[in-house]
């Protein structure tokens, strides 16, 4: 990964990106997470896409707070990034996570931030679909492949096809689980779980999803979230299956299958 | 319009003798009538006991999910084997509207039949058809008993439908095999009596099951005999449906009528969209200096925000609770629910719906225990001064609200678009905003996003992944 400029910095130089990239507190501070951050950093930069972060001036969507109730963090986070966003003048997002897409895009405009919003998995096919990005031919010694819809791109905005597109330019073997886009199964995370324990009962949720995932017989899954990657890399240690399978996002899976 | 029986006769039950029938009739639909405007007005006041909220707009749209959901059963067909069974009973109740309009007309005017002379070989089509039907929304209804009763699906047998839920869910059933038993008979005995009187029985035709079975099974039979079942069927026809009627506002049948409405005034945003609250917005933005010149609020009491009871919910939730059919699609795809925890998005609906009857009763009772304590000198109990110290959180336990992780496949779930994400919210933002309760371990989250903007209290900078840098 080359050098990652802020949008002060760009602006500085009195330059503007053609699209601010929206990292999330799980990009920024989770080590698994951050891996993710640079592997679509890198994409963007072999695909010579000019983009800019808002580096120490990011703050939280709010996401998790709106949703566990506490509408007056929400909204003090919220008002405060959209008065940075708008003194930078920016026009265009993409987020690696579909909380902070979903926000961004459905619920900022009702606070004054109005701004083109897409999630990277939507940004990573057409840039492959223009060519900017391209991957080697051979498909088939990748393996099997099983892909895991987040709720927030899912259920919550629609998107099901755009990231199956983009895995199957790069494997021949999709294989999907039982319940898949709009009957996918939450990984657990969403609504604050992520933040705190479980209620009550017998089992946890991502290991539910993450038995599913070893019923198809892929060697990965892929997801399009930093809180699923938590939660089915999790899954997949309490059932003791790191041997057999590994949890990417969307972008690793392109990263690894890159033309030079 | 008695001149439509002239040819009186003083035996009972000879068909003749229209006018006590016709007197009866008129008395049960006045009877009927009434009861139902007093019951399904209970209904509306009970809807509207839900605090204004104006869902206009996008008309287009609207009437497209009216028409390929309500209409069109699209989210039935997730589930295909009972898609196919419901859509036999639905086919079969709507197509027989026609009939019962014809009942009703005869009713009313003392006639036989009288569409049937008009309509010709139409009429013996459509009656075909409706008995076609039956047949199969019988075998549908067998079915869906057994489904209930001896081979119980998984989501009828949750913890919330013990008692009423389950009962209310067999009379309907069993109604609907006496109502087809009622078409039937009346049918059957028509098909023979027209040969033997064709000055009353007008010919119909030679309909589809009961042309046949009529005259195999009851060719020589005794003619009053023949009234009478005929006179039976149709009684028992009509008194089902009139029973019905005043039924489902007590049941979670209500869903034939209300997922018409429910269909038309659901939410067209983005299922992912939580509802702004402008009032927490505008104080935000005074707070951080951004306000649009308004002066600071001054509350004489603290405001509540969020749903605590049902007059907090928006009056479309409480009409997704009375177009609730409890088939628990919801529940059954719920991670919480499908991993043993309390929640189930079914309950949340039922439990709306027995809160805001409890207060529709409460209502009715008029009694002044149930005025607030702070108003208690001025005047009759109404629903702006209502408190009888209960709530929804008498109901719905914090458990349940925090075992919600806001996944939304409740939302697509559900077959008529009921949303029982949304009442979970407004009751979160009550917990935490009025209650200042909560997990405790969404404090340390809170604290972090407040102090530092980010949801994890950590000492690294917001940047420090773009240091690794490998050139």
């Amino acid at each position: 990964m080359k050098p990652v400029e802020s949008i002060a910095e760009m602006s500085g130089r009195g330059d503007k990106p053609e699209i601010l990239f929206w990292v999330g507190c799980a990009g920024s501070f989770d080590p698994r997470a951050q891996k993710v951050t640079r592997a679509f950093c890198e994409l963007l930069q072999k695909a010579g896409i000019s983009f800019a972060i808002l580096g120490k001036e990011e703050q939280c969507t709010g996401d998790p707070a709106r949703r566990a109730g506490n509408e007056f963090v929400f909204q003090m986070l919220a008002l405060q990034n959209i008065q940075t966003l708008n003194a930078y003048s920016i026009e265009k997002i993409v987020t690696t996570c579909p909380h902070c897409f979903n926000i961004l895009k459905n619920e900022y405009p009702q606070l004054g931030g109005n701004y083109e919003v897409i999630h990277h998995t939507q940004l990573l096919k057409s840039l492959l679909e223009e060519g900017k990005i391209k991957v080697a031919e051979s498909k088939s010694d990748r393996g099997k492949v099983t892909y895991h819809d987040s709720c927030y791109l899912g259920r919550a905005n629609q998107v099901y096809e755009a990231p199956r597109d983009v895995l199957n330019h790069l494997t021949t073997q999709l294989v999907e689980m039982e319940r898949n886009r709009a009957k996918g199964l939450c990984c657990g995370a969403g609504g604050g779980q992520m933040f705190k324990e479980d209620e009550p009962g017998d089992k946890r949720i991502n290991i539910e999803r993450t038995e599913e995932a070893l019923r198809t017989g892929a060697n990965s899954i892929v997801v399009n979230c930093p809180f699923c990657l938590t939660m089915m890399t999790d899954g997949v240690k309490a059932k003791d299956k790191q041997e057999n399978i590994m949890v990417y996002d969307l972008s690793e899976m392109i990263l690894k299958s890159m033309i030079e | 319009m008695l001149f439509l029986s002239g040819k009186q006769v003083s035996h009972f039950y000879t068909p003749h003798c229209m006018g006590i029938q016709q007197i009866f009739f008129l008395i049960t639909l006045i009877i009927v009538g009434s009861a139902a405007v007093r019951s399904y007005g209970r209904v509306f006041r009970n809807i509207r006991l839900g605090r204004d909220e104006v869902i206009d707009g996008n008309e287009g749209a609207r009437w497209k999910n009216v028409l390929l959901v309500a209409f069109g059963q699209k989210k039935m067909f997730t589930r295909i084997v009972p898609a196919f069974l419901h859509l036999f009973i639905y086919l079969a109740f709507l197509i027989t509207q026609i009939e019962l309009i014809e009942i009703v007309v005869d009713g009313v005017f003392g006639t036989h039949r009288i569409f049937a002379p008009f309509l010709g070989t139409f009429y013996t089509l459509i009656i075909s058809v409706i008995e076609m039907l039956s047949v199969l929304a019988l075998v549908a209804t067998l079915a869906f008993l057994w489904r209930r009763n001896v081979k119980p699906v998984g989501r009828f047998v949750k913890p919330e439908m013990t008692g009423w839920p389950s009962i209310d869910a067999n009379i309907i059933l069993l109604a609907e095999i006496v109502l087809i038993g009622a078409i039937f008979s009346m049918n059957s005995a028509d098909a023979v009596l027209q040969g033997l009187d064709s000055d009353y029985y007008p010919s119909t035709g030679k309909f589809a099951i009961s042309g046949l079975f009529g005259p195999a099974l009851m060719e020589n039979w005794d003619k009053n005999v023949l009234v009478l079942i005929e006179r039976a069927g149709w009684w028992v026809h009509i008194l089902v449906v009139f029973g019905f009627i005043l039924y489902l506002p007590i049941s979670k049948h209500l869903h034939i009528l209300f997922a018409f409405p429910n269909t038309y005034f659901a939410r067209l945003e983005p299922a992912g969209q939580m509802t702004n609250m402008p009032e927490v917005m505008q104080e935000v933005k005074s707070m951080l200096g951004l306000g649009e010149g308004q002066t600071e609020t001054n509350y004489d009491e603290l405001p509540e925000f969020g749903a605590k009871d049902v007059f907090d919910l928006s009056w479309k939730n409480i009409l997704d609770a009375y177009t609730c059919t409890e088939c628990g699609r919801c529940t059954a795809e719920c991670p919480a629910n499908l991993t043993g925890k309390k929640l189930s998005p079914r309950k949340i609906m039922m439990d709306v719906r027995d809160r805001a009857e409890e207060v529709g009763r409460n209502l009715d009772s008029g009694s002044s225990k149930f005025i607030h304590v702070d108003h208690q000198t001025n005047g009759r109990l109404s629903p702006k001064n209502y408190d009888d110290g209960k709530s929804l959180f008498d109901r719905i336990s914090a458990e349940e609200l925090h075992a919600c992780t806001t996944c939304n496949a409740c939302v697509e779930a559900c077959p008529v678009l009921i949303n029982p994400l949304d009442i979970i919210l407004q009751m979160r933002r009550y917990e935490i905003l009025t209650k200042s309760a909560g997990p405790q371990d969404w404090v340390p989250m809170f604290t972090s996003l407040e102090n530092s903007g980010s949801v994890w209290q950590i000492s690294t900078e917001r940047d420090a992944w773009t240091q690794d840098v490998n050139t």
